[in-house]
């Protein structure tokens, strides 16, 4: 991603989808709960929740097979308010691939061009031109189930590009593929977003998927925005407790902010110092507030080091994960840390053990302050 | 469950000895030379000849193979269409009630069927014939149409339809495009099984066909009620062979289809 | 689109099943003439709301009180059921050994196996019930079978008997007991017989109270899918059955076509239907239950 591109900070930038106040219900149930959204041209936006946040719904909304209960959605500016799936600028790339198994991936890929009525040389163009964007140039007579389940979800990508639409949805891309293959593909879908231009919407429950691929993720739950920002920002400043512990691993103490400033104070368990860190998500002076700090952000040492915010605990468990080591340090009121350490040299070289006394250390910038 | 204990052996094998020997004793003595079907008196084709020969049997051949086409290909379309209402509709007015016609006929008792089809008939001025016997065979055979393909409609991935309203086409596009080519093969059983249906019936030909059509099976009966005759057991033979090509060949061509796939499929993940 | 797929086959059902229907209702409820059609009244709409009311007014329940004086019908009512219920558990007690060997079976077997059951279903049901005939009769290969191996010296009269219309009705109804209880039991995990020898129980403690109550939705729908049709079952009593052989299915037939009476007819069709009500409704929850239940 180029550091410039920047659109939702530029104040005349025009959006291509606006939703706005949109709520959807479906009997008593309320799917959707009083969203906005602006996502504009060449975005790579990814929306991130667990199953039933509402993410598919909202993404259904835009492609046309529900219609929202209250508020409006435009696209490029048009009201979408009973335009049928058919007659949409959007494509949808579906969770399951929908891929039309009596059809070959050439007809797959044709399907769309052909009922727009396109000219037969022209619709032979394009496909070939996107097969050789999927490099499956040489599969395009095969029937959906002669190729593997990697094979199946360019073709799907191919399919839904095929008529260039302005906004290209795509529902869970890459949840049927192994962890190895959905790594690769991560960033061939970002490859083909770029060469394209095209506006992409993806829904994901994977937050390192989301945070690998988009410019700009929105993190929903039971229906609501939670926050919606780059990757980074989501990451480093979450706005809530729930956002903080929902991307990423992070380690939650309970407590109250007592001065709200530049940065914030914290004030925890009986004989502890108190712990500084940068407020977010609106926490105020005097209210119960919970201290988010991640375990990367923790250094371990023998001795009592320097820093402004510092705890003293012992070692209950040590897990070896290869790349990095984890330790669960137990603090004298109960609560648990768990703090990352990067294993740089080959050699392990046991620096601590079961049972020893250690302190844990981080910057006044590290951590974060956030209402509970 | 891979152990067959004695006990299964001799359950299967008694139940499968009770289910063929009947039809193997038909077959048997359609080539009897006797008269006398009990008793056997050489090998003979002559019962095939006779049969063969028989102008009323060949002419109520005609009719029950004319009402099976018409009546399953009218109750092919009506039976996929309500199969495509039953599952794709949730919500409509009078949809119990559509359900309920729907499954009513399956277990409603072929003489009350009958009956009140006649009755209508008689009602409207409907004179009966080849056409009467077709609309009721219709009505009953499209309900067995829109079970299987229900049960088809039911395991349809819907969001194919969805893709192929996304790729611009209209719901009715999607349906011949996407859905019925999917579907084809349940639609075609379907078809099968209301045209069996139809060309077994009796007791609804009975009361729906006038004096100027008569159906195989009525005139079967007709001959069987006074009792065993051996153009008969020619006659069933004759349908239990195409019967046995009919089913083991689908068998046969629908296991090949499956491990064929099975095998493009392994093939495809390598 | 949806409404033109929903409204032909709903108005066809309408037109063909539900208005028949309620035809056989109403002449159920007239009396018989010597006319065309042989029943009274007829609506005649032209007449208009006098024309209707008169005939409602007609309208009488006459029909169902004479089919409970005189005691044939509800004699016939008895009997149907008396044989569909003896004969559903004959089939069940058929049906239940083979569909357990089928599901035992080694696995590439059991294609096979569904074929041989269902390929009868295909065979035409009259043939199948005429088979019987030639083996049933006097002469027939069942009584030379017996006499020759000297078990009896006399032919055994078995065609035209009740034991003919049970032996015919078990015959083709068998795949529609085989079927369901193999759907079932098919689907069991072996592993849970296993682990119930595993836990102690002998084979036959295990068939019991592991493989019997797994079965049941299929031991269910088996008996309903034999229950409902025997009950109303025209062509075995009378192909099968003797003089003495009383279903209501038979009955409704001769006072159709022999007697001519067709308000009666069409009230033992009535009392018929309320007969098989109940079963049906069970039946369809059953269904409903077992479906959920997926």
């Amino acid at each position: 991603m180029s550091a410039e591109f920047a659109p939702w900070d530029e104040p005349d930038a025009v959006p291509l989808i606006k939703v706005e106040n949109v709520t959807k219900r479906f009997g008593s149930f309320t799917a959707i709960d009083h969203i906005d959204i602006d996502i504009f041209p060449r975005e790579f936006f990814a929306l991130l929740g667990p199953s039933g946040c509402g993410k598919t719904t909202l993404m259904r909304m835009l492609a046309g097979f529900e219609t929202p209960s209250e508020g409006r959605i435009t696209i490029g500016g048009d009201d979408m308010a009973g335009v049928a799936p058919n007659k949409r600028p959007v494509n949808m790339m579906f969770q399951s691939y929908a891929l039309f198994p009596h059809l070959s991936l050439w007809d797959n890929i044709a399907f769309g061009l052909k009922r727009e009525g396109m000219e037969k040389d022209k619709i032979a163009a394009r496909v070939e031109e996107m097969l050789k964007l999927v490099q499956l140039g040489k599969f395009a007579k095969r029937k959906p189930h002669q190729i593997s389940g990697g094979q199946r979800q360019r073709v799907a990508l191919a399919r839904s590009l095929a008529k260039a639409p302005k906004l290209l949805l795509l529902d869970e891309p890459l949840g049927a593929l192994d962890k190895k293959l959905r790594q690769e593909t991560q960033f061939e879908l970002m490859d083909i977003q770029e060469r394209t231009g095209t506006t992409f919407v993806i829904v994901t429950h994977d937050q390192e998927e989301a945070m690998t691929v988009a410019s700009r993720v929105a993190v929903m739950d039971h229906g609501k925005l939670i926050q919606v920002d780059t990757p980074q920002k989501i990451y480093e400043e979450p706005n809530s407790v729930y956002v903080a512990d929902f991307i990423g691993d992070v380690n939650l103490v309970e407590g109250r902010a007592t001065a709200v400033g530049e940065a914030a104070e914290f004030v925890w368990g009986e004989g502890q110092p108190s712990l500084v860190g940068m407020p977010g998500g609106g926490v105020q002076a005097d209210r119960a507030a919970t201290f988010a700090i991640r375990p990367e952000k923790i250094a371990i040492s023998r001795d009592e080091p320097e820093a402004r915010n510092r705890v003293h605990g012992k070692i209950i468990d040590i897990g070896y994960l290869g790349n990095l080591s984890t330790y669960h340090v137990q603090l004298p009121t109960g609560a648990m840390l768990t703090c990352e350490v990067g294993n740089r040299s080959r050699v392990a070289r046991r620096d601590f053990t079961w049972e020893d006394e250690v302190w844990l250390s981080w910057t006044e910038t590290a951590g974060m302050v956030l209402p509970s | 469950m891979t152990r067959l204990t004695p006990f299964n052996i001799v359950s299967l094998t008694l139940g499968f000895a009770f289910l063929y020997i009947p039809m193997l004793v038909l077959v048997v003595y359609s080539f009897n030379s006797s008269k006398l079907v009990t008793v056997w008196a050489g090998f003979s084709t002559k019962w095939y000849g006779e049969l063969f020969r028989n102008e009323a049997f060949l002419e109520a051949a005609w009719v029950t193979v004319k009402v099976g086409f018409f009546s399953s290909t009218l109750a092919t379309i009506l039976g996929t269409m309500a199969a495509y209402t039953l599952v794709r509709r949730a919500r409509f007015p009078g949809r119990t009630l559509f359900s309920g016609m729907i499954y009513a006929p399956l277990v409603m008792p072929e003489v009350i069927t009958g009956l009140s089809l006649l009755l209508l008939f008689i009602a409207i001025g409907l004179d009966r014939g080849v056409l009467t016997i077709v609309l009721a065979h219709t009505t009953f055979s499209m309900c067995y149409v829109s079970v299987v393909v229900s049960s088809r409609l039911v395991t349809f991935n819907q969001s194919l339809e969805e893709a192929a309203l996304d790729l611009g086409c209209t719901p009715f596009e999607a349906f011949r495009a996407v859905t019925l080519p999917i579907i084809l093969p349940a639609v075609a059983a379907g078809w099968l099984l209301a045209f069996t249906l139809s060309l077994d019936d009796l007791v609804i030909a009975s009361f729906t066909a006038g004096p100027s059509a008569t159906t195989l099976p009525i005139k079967v009966f007709s001959s069987v009620r006074l009792g065993v005759s051996p153009e008969i057991n020619a006659l069933s033979t004759i349908i239990i062979g195409l019967v046995t090509i009919g089913v083991v060949t689908a068998s046969l061509v629908s296991k090949r289809a499956i491990s064929r796939r099975a095998a493009e499929e392994r093939a495809a993940e390598t | 689109m949806k409404r033109v797929f929903t409204a032909i086959p709903y108005l066809w059902l309408l037109g063909l099943f539900l208005v028949p229907f309620l035809i056989v209702l109403k002449i159920s409820l007239s009396d018989a003439a010597i006319a065309i059609p042989p029943y009274m009244p007829t609506l005649d709409l032209s007449e208009g709301w006098a024309g209707l009311t008169s005939f409602l007014s007609e309208l009488d329940m006459e029909n169902f009180v004479f089919l409970t004086e005189d005691d044939l019908y509800w004699k016939a009512y008895l009997s149907s059921l008396k044989i569909a219920v003896l004969s559903t558990l004959l089939t069940l007690a058929v049906g239940l050994p083979i569909a357990y060997g089928m599901a035992r079976a080694p696995e590439d077997w059991r294609p096979t196996l569904m074929m041989l059951v269902i390929l009868p279903f295909w065979t035409s049901f009259l043939i199948r019930v005429y088979a019987w005939m030639g083996i049933l009769s006097n002469e027939g290969l069942l009584n030379q079978l017996l006499i020759s191996i000297g078990l009896i010296s006399d032919p055994l009269v078995i065609l035209n008997t009740n034991t003919a219309v049970y032996i015919g009705i078990v015959y083709t109804y068998l795949p529609f007991m085989i079927l369901p209880i193999y759907a079932s039991l098919e689907r069991m995990d072996p592993s849970l017989l296993e682990a119930a020898e595993d836990l102690g129980c002998s084979r036959l403690t295990a068939f019991w109270i592991v493989t019997l109550p797994l079965a049941r939705p299929g031991v269910i729908a088996g008996c309903f899918l034999v229950f409902i049709p025997a009950m109303g079952e025209f062509v075995i009593p009378s192909l099968l059955g003797g003089s003495s052989t009383l279903m209501i299915g038979k009955v409704l037939w001769e006072e159709f076509f022999s007697n001519r009476d067709w308000p009666v007819a069409g009230a033992v069709a009535i009392i018929l239907l309320l007969i098989l009500i109940v079963p049906i409704v069970l039946f369809q929850r059953q269904q409903a239950k077992a479906e959920a239940g997926h």
